[in-house]
């Protein structure tokens, strides 16, 4: 008899290593499955990270969206980080150009990558960048100032409760990770 | 079978080694769960110090005693050495000590590895405890551990993976050896449902176990290739979000409060019956309960996500599946009071701790409900409020069962009957103090104290210094415990304990069948019946 158990407990045990190992491997496939659930479903205001072809919307004039933009910088990165100015009053469908503002304060070179946001989240497939200074790493040479232009669209499929849209930018100072320098 | 047992009997000697070199080399299973029970209970009293410091530093407004560094050092570890050091190792320790003896088993399944797996905890404690001495301080981002904070740790943040690693690593192999004896090492006549609850909760507790901690330690581990390998998983510069770290730790972090509380339940459905001297009431509406408790658990964890910015539909779903977790959970405290219904109830200690258990849980379990309501959850979350919650489910819940069954289960281990005198006012004691503890923390929450601060805005003073008092008389309290314990095992009153120790406890559990104290090997031949009393 006790071989018997002996040998239910090792069939026993190998069985929940593997619903252990699996579960590990659960855990790292929740990474992939996540970006693809808010990929289908819109959810965490990722807007597009490449450019877009501009496409020809036909311009609602009846109404108004209001953008509103903000600019921070992540573990106070030594910047200065705004925007020309800090909402637009705009009408879906048609192109407009914003100007941002970044300035690398210390005097060596620095690689810098804005991330941006949209909230509310469902709102982001709705938001369309032809142009963005957050589609590429930038590089500052020291002390540089540069005006980086953003240029967008709102879909005007966007459905009529969203009134007011935030874009939000995080400037990251990627100097000692980044694979480009 | 006898056979085997006599050849069995050859090759081992049959009382424990002798000298200290047995507690390290043990694969007793009642040697293991003494250490588990030692280690907790010392681990609870670091711990406890910790939450001590806490509590002063926040008697007055101001910065008294620590830099603020330290005292979110303080918060982190106190949780991590509650969590993974004290209460998880104490159910443990009953398992190894009571499973087989409930089942009518010789031993836990697999000896060898349950050895190893307590070894592996206290080398996992000891390496986060070494965390204090390093440059940089201990971890203090909370014992979530939310990334991008936690990143800023200083040297210490390895080490404190490490030791996740291990703790999980640890309590992964006393669930399996814990499911394997349920499994494979019952006595024939032990069927599943003539299972004591304890042995059931604890079976469903390993089985939440393997599931939850392979991904908790996935977690830390994308969190160390994040701070050193140059992987983006949570780190937004590289496309990656710190918001999936929540949702991995809490996929993990709820199941995780359940295996708290799944074999606190388990115990208060064992002690209860004998107190009330009648069967408890609905055995299998406990089961099931219990195992979809479990199940739920693994579908509500955005609910400690409410404020980041979830759409409504995620919102709802999360709010409706949090609360019928109240469903089974009120099945529960229904049985335990029916059990007690008209029940011939006499009130020795473990029976005190059981009953303020009930009330208290459930004060507990009220609080998560109304935390479980999303948008009043914007204002309840990361205040004092949520502290109150889980201590109140944690501290009069968990630990409250803990001392219960440490009183309850001590004559038999010993064969010495406690001090019912101290074991009372010990009773007293903690349950008026952890009332002055805790329940102020509730005004302190819905006015706005943020949790985690070591300072605080003056119109929080009174309220938190009652809190401080309270904690500091339930701090010390604890040590007539020790006491007791010191004293039971010296012979405690003197008074003879039969092997039965209460009232017909033999009706319902196998282990008031055996001598007190039992012999160092129990059931080398299963028993031929098993008491039905408890169902
Ligand atoms: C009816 C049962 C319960 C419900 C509905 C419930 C609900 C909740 C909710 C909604 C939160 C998040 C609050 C926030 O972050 O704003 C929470 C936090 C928490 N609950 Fe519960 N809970 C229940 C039972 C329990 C039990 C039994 C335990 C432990 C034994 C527990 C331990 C915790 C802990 C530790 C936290 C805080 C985690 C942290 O942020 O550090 N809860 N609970
Ligand atoms: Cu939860």
């Amino acid at each position: 008899m006790s071989g018997s158990v002996e040998q239910k407990n090792k069939r026993l045990v190998r069985n929940l290593v593997i619903v252990v190992v699996a579960m590990f491997g659960f855990g790292y496939a929740l990474v992939p499955l996540y970006d693809v659930f808010c990929d289908i479903t819109g959810l965490n205001g990722k807007t597009n990270t490449e450019a877009v072809e501009e496409t020809h919307y036909k311009i609602d004039t009846t109404r108004n969206v209001t953008i509103e933009f903000i600019t921070s910088l992540n573990e106070s990165a030594p910047m200065q980080f705004r925007a020309e100015s800090a909402k637009l009053k705009i009408h879906p469908g048609e192109y407009y150009t914003v100007n941002f503002f970044a300035q690398n304060l210390t005097d060596k070179k620095m690689l810098a990558q804005a991330i941006p946001s949209i909230t509310p989240g469902l709102a982001a497939e709705y938001f369309i960048k032809t142009e963005c200074f957050c589609f590429n790493e930038q590089t500052f040479a020291a002390n540089e100032a540069k005006t980086m232009p953003v240029r967008f669209v709102v879909d005007p499929k966007l459905p009529e409760k969203y009134k007011t849209i935030t874009l939000a930018y995080t400037f990251f100072d990627n100097t000692e990770k980044s694979v480009n320098k | 079978m006898s056979a085997v047992v006599a050849e069995h009997d050859e090759h081992h000697d049959h009382g424990p080694a002798k000298g200290l070199l047995r507690w390290v080399v043990t694969t007793n299973h009642k040697d293991i769960g003494t250490l588990y029970l030692v280690f907790a209970l010392a681990m609870f009293f670091v711990g406890g110090t910790m939450a001590l410091i806490i509590r002063a530093e926040l008697f007055e407004p101001g910065l008294q005693f620590v830099e603020p560094q330290f005292f979110n050092s303080m918060t982190t570890m106190h949780a991590l050495v509650m969590v993974f050091g004290a209460v998880m190792p104490a159910f443990v320790g009953l398992a190894n000590w009571m499973i087989p003896m409930m089942i009518g088993a010789p031993d836990m399944a697999l000896p060898r590895m349950n050895n190893m797996s307590f070894w592996m905890l206290v080398a996992g404690v000891l390496l986060l405890a070494s965390t204090l001495f390093m440059e940089g301080g201990a971890p203090a981002a909370g014992w979530t551990l939310y990334p991008p904070l936690v990143l800023q740790t200083g040297a210490a943040l390895p080490f404190a993976i490490f030791s996740v690693h291990l703790l999980g690593i640890s309590s992964i192999m006393g669930a399996i050896n814990i499911i394997a004896t349920i499994l494979n090492m019952r006595a024939p006549a032990m069927t599943l449902m003539k299972m004591p609850l304890f042995v059931w909760t604890w079976l469903i507790t390993g089985f939440l176990l393997i599931a939850i901690m392979p991904v908790f330690a996935g977690a830390v581990t994308m969190l160390l290739t994040d701070r050193f390998f140059g992987t983006s998983f949570f780190d937004a510069a590289g496309g990656g979000d710190p918001v999936l770290y929540q949702h991995i730790f809490w996929f993990f972090g709820h199941p995780e409060v359940y295996v708290m509380i799944l074999p606190t339940f388990g115990v208060a459905s064992t002690i209860i019956p004998v107190f009330a001297r009648k069967p408890l009431f609905g055995y299998s509406s406990m089961v099931y309960a219990t195992a979809s408790i479990a199940f739920l658990s693994f579908i509500v964890w955005a609910h400690h996500m409410f404020t980041v910015g979830m759409p409504m539909a995620g919102e709802l779903y999360f709010m409706y599946a949090t609360m019928l977790i109240a469903i089974p959970t009120g099945v529960k405290v229904f049985n335990w009071t029916a059990t007690m219904w008209k029940g011939a109830m006499t009130f020795e200690t473990p029976m005190l701790f059981s009953i303020a258990f009930v009330v208290l849980f459930t004060m507990g379990g009220f609080t998560g409900l109304m935390m479980a309501v999303a948008p009043s959850d914007f204002q309840y979350h990361d205040t004092y409020f949520i502290v109150a919650h889980f201590h109140y489910t944690l501290v009069p819940a968990s630990i409250f069962i803990l001392m219960a069954a440490g009183y309850y289960w001590l004559p038999k281990w010993t064969g010495h009957m406690y001090d019912e005198k101290i074991g009372r006012l010990h009773f007293w004691l903690s349950a008026i103090s952890v009332n002055v503890l805790f329940f102020p923390q509730h005004f302190l929450g819905l006015a706005g104290m943020p949790r985690r601060i070591p300072d605080y805005a003056v119109q929080f003073a009174d309220w938190n210094m009652v809190s401080s008092i309270g904690a500091f008389i339930f701090g010390f309290s604890q040590l007539l415990f020790v006491y007791v314990v010191i004293k039971t095992i010296n012979g405690g009153t003197g008074e003879k304990v039969t092997d039965e120790v209460w009232e017909d406890a033999a009706k319902h559990g196998l282990e008031w069948t055996l001598p007190s104290p039992p012999p160092y090997h129990t059931f080398t031949t299963p028993p031929a019946t098993v008491p039905t009393e408890h169902f």
